[in-house]
């Protein structure tokens, strides 16, 4: 599975606006991620990261340019060339700048959640979660609240829900901005490490630069353009 | 997993006090079915307990519930004569209002024929029927009154022997049930100054007249009591009952009667459709409108709070939408809550209402019908008010999860 391109994008463009409001929030970004592979997107806000992190994500159309995941076409254009939120459930797990958990289920549900929606039963997906809750170090806070949780156990929260189905692509937003250093540095190696032993492909947008040592490849963008600044054979990582 | 029950589970306070809420929205909906049935119950319960066939009233009349009607009271041997005729008993109502134990006393005095009729068919709760032909009454619980009590009504002191429940007339008023020679008595009770009054009265006619000119002598009888006067006509009585005998027509001895020309005749059935379509119709009309009012005011209220409910859920909505839920969780987790919440309310409302009807001054009566009808329909504004929520729901994006 590695080496195998789990997102690819060609050419997204996408305008906000007509005329005189009209804002070019992506100018033909392309990137491609492999599984197993962490990438990481920089730039200043309003540079349109989260537009590109969206639109990989399908929860929003480009203007123009296309959206392949795991080899299958899915957008294209304003065009979806399938169920995008089943595609989103069964391929993609999210992570945000807030941890965004469910707030009236508790740590272990809320990665259940994620589980039973995709089929599985609610024993099996109490299990799986337990055992997600137990790598990422929040076990003993599984039946605890959102509310009862540290910012830091709610974002390990939320990563465990986004490796629940075990995706082919993990989209991360920020996610250590609400969080100190050290804890931020323990997020972003969490990610490296689902990636390299997961084999999913994550793409991180990020401030950062502190923990940019975990990435394989560094895209940059401003106002609206992609550029790849480093890239690591994924070989170093095992 | 069940999302519903989950954030309910969350929230319960704030849901139980909805709940509560909507369930006392409810119960007023319940409350205004219980009496208009109550009313309905109410007005044809005497009629249906006292346990006639026909009833001959004044002619031209439609007495003696709906209006006023006075009939001889020898129509009851006139009416034993009637061939299928099994009994003919003497019926006296009227309402008074007195002064009982320094409280307004409101009442519907029935009469009982008798000797043949001593109440033995009435609900007692305590007590006995009456034994002897005077001062002795048999009260509703609803006047307040004790067996034992002692009851001064016209110049008569009556005793209470018996209490009923449920004795009402159809203005809601308890009964007081005596002999119809007391009920003539308390009806036509007059001051010792009106009886000297009219007793004058009566002489200075009977001077005014050839007769009294001619025969002075006469006159002495202006002051003797009405009963020994043959020229003044007893008292009149309300109606008559009739039982008819097994194997007769009804319709037939009804007709027979209804043939002389001072009296109609009204089926059990008749003078219970005169009561409700006639004397309740508007109050029984006005009750169910105003329910119905009140059927679309907690509509629109629990589309308002389940609208909220939503509102107040729209990220975690959003949410389930980006991670992928299909919009069925999304309508169940809504429709659950909405039909669960209407449900809570309307047992909320059934058991407040067990506590507080009983206190209301007039009968509120809960049908086992009205109350599948209005949980159907409890069920029914659930749905129709959570497709406000649903569509608002529908139409959140996943954008609104990420901020």
């Amino acid at each position: 599975m590695r080496d195998e391109v789990a997102i690819e994008t060609q050419a997204l463009t996408k305008v906000y606006g007509r005329g005189n409001t009209e804002v070019l929030a992506l100018r033909d970004a392309s990137m491609t991620v492999r599984h197993g592979e962490v990438v990481a997107l920089l730039g200043p806000s309003g540079s349109g990261k989260s537009t590109f992190l969206n639109t990989i994500g399908l929860i929003n159309f480009p203007t123009s340019g296309k959206v392949s995941i795991n080899g299958r076409l899915v957008i294209d254009g304003s065009d979806a060339h399938a169920n995008l939120r089943t595609f989103r459930r069964k391929h993609i797990g999210f992570v945000f700048q807030k941890s965004n958990l469910i707030p009236f289920l508790s740590a272990v549900e809320n990665v259940r959640i994620a589980m039973e929606l995709n089929g599985l039963g609610s024993r099996a997906a109490r299990g799986r979660a337990m055992e997600l809750l137990d790598y990422l170090g929040v076990a003993d806070r599984a039946d605890g609240l959102p509310t009862a949780l540290s910012g830091g156990q709610q974002q390990r929260v939320a990563v465990a829900r986004a490796l629940a189905n075990q995706p082919s692509i993990i989209l991360a937003d920020e996610p250590t901005a609400a969080l100190d250093s050290h804890r931020g540095q323990q997020v972003m190696e969490l990610f490296a490490r689902v990636a390299h032993e997961q084999g999913a492909g994550v793409v991180v947008v990020t401030h950062d630069h502190r923990s940019l040592n975990v990435f394989d490849t560094i895209y940059e963008m401003e106002d609206g353009v992609m550029r790849k600044q480093q890239e690591a054979p994924l070989a170093n990582h095992g | 997993m069940n999302l519903a029950y989950k954030d309910i589970r969350h929230n319960l306070g704030r849901f139980g006090l909805t709940a509560v809420g909507i369930g006392m929205l409810l119960m007023i909906v319940m409350g205004m079915a219980g009496i208009y049935r109550g009313l309905v119950e109410d007005a044809s319960l005497l009629i249906n307990r006292i346990g006639t066939d026909i009833w001959i009233v004044q002619r031209d009349t439609r007495g003696p519930f709906a209006e006023v009607s006075r009939v001889a009271p020898n129509l009851v041997h006139r009416a034993l004569a009637v061939p299928g005729v099994a009994s003919a008993r003497e019926f006296v109502y009227h309402t008074i209002q007195r002064e009982h134990a320094g409280k307004p006393l409101r009442t519907a005095v029935l009469g009982l024929s008798w000797p043949t009729d001593k109440g033995d068919w009435l609900p007692l709760i305590a007590g006995r029927p009456l034994r002897q032909n005077h001062y002795e009454v048999i009260a509703d619980q609803l006047l307040g009154l004790q067996l034992g009590e002692r009851l001064d009504l016209g110049k008569d002191n009556y005793t209470v022997v018996g209490i009923t429940a449920n004795m009402i007339s159809s203005s809601g008023d308890g009964m007081l049930v005596v002999t119809a020679q007391d009920a003539q008595a308390i009806q036509f009770d007059t001051t010792g100054e009106a009886v000297r009054l009219e007793r004058a009265a009566r002489a200075a006619r009977g001077a005014r007249s050839d007769l009294g000119t001619r025969q002075p002598e006469l006159l002495k009888n202006a002051y003797r009591p009405s009963g020994q006067l043959p020229a003044v006509a007893t008292p009149q009585i309300s109606a008559v009952m009739v039982r008819v005998m097994p194997g007769f027509d009804a319709q037939l001895v009804a007709d027979t009667i209804a043939g002389w020309d001072d009296v109609s005749t009204f089926s059990r059935q008749a003078q219970e459709d005169l009561l409700i379509k006639g004397t309740v119709d508007r109050a029984r009309r006005q009750i169910g409108l105003f329910r119905v009012l009140l059927t679309i005011i907690a509509a629109i209220i629990m589309a308002l709070i389940l609208y909220t409910l939503t509102l107040d859920k729209l990220h975690s909505i959003a949410l389930l939408k980006l991670i992928g839920a299909p919009n069925t969780v999304i309508l169940g987790l809504i429709l659950q809550q909405a039909l669960f919440l209407g449900m809570l309310g309307f047992v909320i409302a059934y058991f407040m209402g067990q506590y507080i009807f009983p206190n209301f001054p007039r009968r509120v009566i809960l049908f086992t019908s009205d109350l599948i009808q209005l949980a159907l329909i409890v069920m029914a504004i659930s749905v129709a008010s959570s497709v406000l929520g649903i569509w608002k729901a529908l139409r959140v994006s996943p954008n609104e999860a990420i901020g």
